[in-house]
């Protein structure tokens, strides 16, 4: 079984930390992991920096464009990750958008990140359809997991959809918007997290998008199985640097 | 071979819509009803209406009599720089504020580079009464300033895109990011044929109007509809697409496409998105793009900004790889020199874009009998600035 089905099944509530890799400095990618699993995180989404993150608000955007800078690319995220799993066990995902994955070969991305021990990918500008049409049993093949996303605006017809193509859990986007663009949740959000709990789906789902503390995290999770956090990680290691990381997940774990 | 879309939102393998699940309602809404909406009676009868008195349709086709003289063949302008606002891009905006209107939309959000295609969306939402906001690269106001106080004094918000180049593409983004977090009210007028499926498609069908007068007017002039070759410039490509749109299915019609070389192709100051590009996905859409080997996309350069965008449509990564379109790229200078050349000779002083169409004749000879139609996209008003820099005027 994939770790992250594994971690699934776990009874708890999973807390996910996206990062951008090379960032804030272009080595910190080993470290800001095993650091995060020390933390007691429960999954990690690396991000691949991207030049045009169209999904991303100002912090990841910032982010992005940082470590590129720092001369982030695909080849030596890889030769960073080699080892990782000599000293890391949670699961791993790696998130991006498609288009560097689609320079390197999806399939020798797909091999890499078996080599590796990467068990999902999260590529938001993949959609459903064409994942399954072209590029589903590639990913397959390499045991990896691709989630897909939902929002308030996905109809339950394709929330349906979703959840029969997904085989790992589903993204819960908390609000139409970008990431880091709104914090804590209204009545929309409620609504939304009670009527997606409500329609019984075979993933376990969880939630995205504005979740930066303790209080977030715990109105997200109330339904849904975990959440993941990422403009405010982001925001932390930025003013706080990669040493520390008990700080920010400790206050949200308590 | 055919060279239009097909039912999938594909040009043989270019286009598609890669878009995040986030953009997916609005996307797939407009996917489901463009056609239809464009084809209601209601939706024509107020469309030609305003391309006619609005817009001032149908731009002529004009014999370029002393500009045929010194290349000896047949050269006609098809004059978009006579339209409302000064280029082909109002042909689109009248167009897709009638859908946005039609499908109950109460904002409009557009990106624009030169500011040309943002002044043309502003002048329609203040047609309509409908709240304009334009998504504008921070260094693009700056070089742009007439452009952004027509926007402003039309009544529309300029929101400068502060991230990555702080240009086109990244206006895009902002343009995009906007329409994420506000998926209800919202339509998104992208002003070239880029983008997700079905927007190239929808793009050209708009401005398809311009090979639609081609085919009478030449018949009146020449006795045929058809034209040896049309040629157009091509930054995204509408003004491009619009042109040789009734032409694709016919052979016997060659497509020339002109992008800008900027200071050189190899310069690495450049936008010749066919020669430098490798297929990737830009703004939604799978297509040429300018990138590195890391697939990043790369910051364009040309002396246009209308030009300065690291892609092309999808139609035209199709014209290309099929052969069906010829490509050439002309540089800042040759355009510069083939826009004084047009106002010496023919008294028209076009768009520094449209100066990169004119430039076609550097690369290529024609036979004393060819007739050529070249979209003249734009006027010159907005680069006054660029040509007197650059001419010591
Ligand atoms: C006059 C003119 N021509 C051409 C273009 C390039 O756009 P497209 O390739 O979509 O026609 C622009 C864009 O701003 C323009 O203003």
């Amino acid at each position: 079984m994939n770790r992250i089905q594994q971690k699934l099944q776990e009874n708890k509530k999973l807390l996910s930390i996206y990062f951008t890799a090379g960032y804030p400095s272009l080595h910190d990618t080993v470290t800001i992991i095993e650091n995060l699993e020390k933390a007691g995180v429960d999954m990690i989404e690396i991000g691949l920096p991207f030049s045009d993150p169209l999904a991303d608000g100002p912090t990841i955007q910032a982010s992005s464009t940082q470590a590129l800078k720092n001369g982030m690319t695909t080849s030596l995220l890889f030769e960073q990750l080699k080892d990782i799993r000599k000293t890391v066990t949670i699961p791993l995902i790696a998130m991006g958008y498609f288009n560097p994955m689609l320079q390197y070969g999806v399939e020798a991305f797909c091999a890499k990140c078996q080599e590796i021990g990467i068990d999902g990918l999260i590529i938001p500008d993949l959609p459903v359809a064409i994942y399954q049409e072209q590029y589903q049993t590639i990913f397959e093949k390499y045991g990896l997991i691709n989630v897909f996303l939902i929002t308030p605006q996905t109809s339950n017809e394709r929330i349906r959809f979703i959840d029969s193509v997904s085989k790992g859990f589903i993204y819960m986007v908390s609000s139409a918007s970008t990431t880091g663009a709104k914090s804590g949740f209204g009545n929309e959000q409620s609504s939304y997290f009670e009527r997606i709990a409500a329609m019984n789906l075979k993933n376990p789902q969880i939630v995205g998008f504005g979740i930066s503390n303790k209080e977030t995290f715990e109105q997200a999770t109330q339904q849904a199985t975990g959440a993941i956090i990422g403009s405010a990680f982001i925001r932390h290691v930025t003013e706080k640097g990669i040493a520390n990381l008990d700080e920010f997940v400790n206050p949200i774990l308590s | 071979m055919s060279y239009n879309i097909n039912e999938k939102g594909y040009y043989g393998e270019f286009g598609g819509a890669f878009i995040p699940e986030m953009l997916y309602p609005n996307v797939e809404e407009l996917r489901q009803n463009y056609l239809k909406i464009m084809g209601e009676p209601s939706f024509q009868e107020e469309f030609n209406q305003l391309l006619k008195d609005y817009v001032g349709r149908p731009s002529p086709l004009y014999f370029a009599k002393r500009l045929s003289e010194k290349y000896k063949t047949k050269i006609y302008l098809k004059r978009e720089d006579l339209n409302h606002t000064g280029a082909h891009k109002v042909n689109n905006t009248i167009g897709q504020i009638l859908m946005a209107q039609r499908l109950g939309k109460k904002r409009v959000i557009a990106e624009t580079g030169a500011g040309q295609h943002g002044v043309a969306t502003a002048t329609v939402c203040a047609l309509m009464g409908m709240e304009c906001i334009v998504y504008m690269g921070e260094i693009d106001i700056a070089r742009q300033a007439p452009n952004v106080a027509r926007m402003k004094m039309l009544g529309a918000t300029v929101v400068p895109a502060l991230s990555g180049s702080r240009t086109l593409k990244d206006a895009t983004n902002e343009a995009i990011r906007d329409w994420i977090n506000n998926p209800v009210d919202t339509h998104y007028i992208i002003g070239s044929a880029i983008g997700p499926h079905p927007y190239p498609d929808m793009v050209t069908k708009f401005q398809s109007i311009i090979s639609e007068e081609i085919k009478w007017q030449l018949k009146e002039k020449e006795g045929t509809e058809n034209p040896d070759y049309v040629v157009a410039c091509i930054g995204g490509g509408s003004n491009a697409a619009g042109t040789y749109y009734h032409f694709l299915e016919n052979e016997n019609v060659g497509i020339i496409a002109v992008e800008a070389a900027g200071k050189g192709i190899h310069s690495g100051e450049s936008a010749a998105t066919s020669v430098l590009g490798k297929e990737g996905i830009i703004h939604g859409c799978k297509t040429l793009l300018m990138q590195t080997d890391d697939g990043q996309i790369t910051e364009p350069y040309s002396i246009s900004a209308g030009l300065d965008y690291p892609g092309v449509g999808p139609l035209h990564s199709h014209l290309y790889k099929t052969g069906r379109g010829e490509f050439y790229s002309a540089t800042d200078d040759e355009a510069m020199q083939a826009g004084l050349e047009l106002a010496k000779l023919e008294g028209i002083i076009p768009a520094i874009e449209t100066s990169h169409a004119l430039a076609v004749f550097k690369y290529k000879t024609f036979k004393p009998n060819d007739v050529i139609v070249i979209s003249l996209s734009g006027r010159g008003d907005k680069d006054l600035n660029n040509y007197i820099e650059y001419f010591n005027l």
